[in-house]
């Protein structure tokens, strides 16, 4: 077993979870409420990464992160190292493609609120911030947690944009999924196969764990 | 509820901070580039530098050529053994390393088979041929001749055999070297062309049987291995070590030949 990927694949998985919602909160939130124009151009953006291979989003952020761009070239600048084949690179990507996971749940719990409950709410004279916390939040939780659900775990399975942007550089890129093609690589289907069963494991429970908190808080609320 | 969505703030605070804290990145602990036919014989190597020294590096296996893209990019390497040294040259004339480096292998190549398959070894592929027109593999493997040195040397000997245009349809391309062995013995091909290193290690050679393909039939496997701009103290260790009795004696174990005992 690999406990450095394992440690690596639950902190990408983690930091780009406490990174991604609450800008797909506010993304969400902003694609529920408010229609505008091009408002289909900006939902086919978000889902976008859904029907993408990986590896031609791991393509376009080699070419736009890496150290002839100039992002790659000012962070370079900046933080003093490059930004493919690193961790925060890796992390980069990873915000950006579990983007439709993250917003698509969120956004669609937004839209079930009904529009009478906030405009009661906004006859009580609540504060727009008031009701955000006290009624919007709380109905919307369920999506949310779906969405963070959903974000781990295919943080955890992401393979194709991994390899192509972070390489497969133990402790700084390579993370379970890609430990496992590494081992099979090695003759060592032992070590593969242990690891293959834990992520087996933890996608199952990450997945029974959102429908069960889902329905209760939905119970609760509803 | 509301005590509950203030420990869950807690918690993901604390959790930001506890993952935003680097794994105490160890200091000095480099990251080492290496051609896949090295995956067993400088796995041993790196064990033995660690046990003698108290030093540890990193290793990173895949195709030479895959890293010679990667260290462009500013990939985070302190060294690199490549399986081809004109790549090595290539990063020298970019002056992204310290020097020319310094030959530390030639490898070789072997034609291999699972057990069971039609497939009869032998270096001079006089059975290749005959199974072949027997129409009896359906796919062989090698690494991918584009980017992985050992699957360009694979294509020369295959070339040299006479079998290039019968066979190159029924061609598995591995992304590395190590790729192309466990295609080629794990039963889904009927054989392959890869790294001697690779079926020296016990757990591949007890997959199949292999013969050595003669090394006038292909360009030799120069492999050639260079300190990275940026290198730190133990991988400058490394590197003396890879030169070192003990290193040569494993690297010899594995069927490489070694800079001064060519023939």
């Amino acid at each position: 077993m690999d406990w450095e990927a394992l440690w690596l694949s639950l902190r990408l998985g983690g930091l780009t979870v406490l990174l991604l919602i609450p800008l797909a909160i506010a993304f969400g939130r902003f694609l529920a409420l408010r229609s505008f124009f091009g408002r289909a151009v900006a939902e086919a953006v978000v889902a976008l990464p859904l029907v993408l291979p990986p590896t031609v989003l791991g393509f376009y952020l080699l070419v736009a992160f890496g150290s002839d761009s100039w992002i790659g070239r000012t962070y370079d600048r900046f933080i003093g190292q490059p930004l493919v084949f690193s961790f925060e690179g890796l992390l980069l990507a990873s915000i950006i493609v579990n983007v439709p996971f993250a917003v698509q749940p969120i956004q669609r719990a937004f839209e079930s609120i009904p529009a009478d409950l906030r405009d009661a709410a906004a006859t009580c004279g609540m504060s727009w911030w008031r009701m955000l916390h006290r009624i919007e939040l709380p109905l919307a939780w369920p999506g949310i947690l779906t969405g963070m659900v959903l974000t781990f775990a295919h943080t955890l399975g992401e393979f194709g944009v991994v390899l192509m942007v972070g390489g497969n550089i133990p402790g700084e890129t390579r993370t379970v999924a890609i430990a496992i093609y590494d081992r099979v690589q090695a003759f060592d289907d032992q070590a593969a196969g242990r690891m293959a069963a834990l992520l087996l494991l933890v996608s199952l429970v990450a997945i029974a764990l959102s429908y069960a908190l889902s329905q209760r808080i939905g119970r609760r609320h509803g | 509820m509301k005590l509950s969505r203030l420990s869950l703030a807690a918690i993901g605070a604390g959790l930001f901070i506890g993952m935003s804290i680097a794994p105490a990145r160890a200091q000095d602990v480099p990251v080492v580039a290496a051609a896949a036919d090295l995956h067993f014989a400088l796995s041993e190597v790196a064990k033995a530098f660690s046990t003698e020294t108290q030093r540890e590096v990193r290793l990173a296996f895949g195709s030479s050529g895959n890293f010679y893209r990667q260290i462009e990019q500013g990939g985070p390497y302190q060294m690199f053994l490549s399986a081809d040294e004109q790549l090595v040259f290539d990063l020298a004339a970019k002056a992204l390393t310290i020097d020319d480096g310094a030959l530390y292998a030639v490898g070789r190549l072997v034609i291999v088979a699972p057990h069971g398959s039609p497939l009869k070894i032998d270096g001079r592929m006089a059975g290749l041929k005959q199974a072949l027109a027997g129409g009896e593999i359906k796919k062989f493997a090698i690494a991918n001749p584009e980017h992985a040195p050992y699957g360009r040397r694979a294509e020369e000997a295959l070339r040299h055999a006479g079998l290039w245009g019968k066979i190159e349809n029924r061609l598995v391309l591995g992304e590395n070297a190590s790729q192309a062995a466990q295609f080629a013995l794990s039963g889904g091909a009927q054989g392959g062309i890869i790294p001697y290193s690779l079926v020296l290690a016990p757990s591949v050679a007890k997959r199949g049987t292999f013969a050595l393909i003669p090394e006038e039939w292909h360009a030799p496997l120069r492999q050639r291995m260079t300190l990275l701009k940026g290198a730190g103290e133990t991988a400058r260790a490394f590197y003396a070590y890879m030169q070192s009795v003990r290193a040569r004696a494993i690297m010899r174990r594995y069927g490489f030949v070694l800079p001064g005992e060519m023939s």
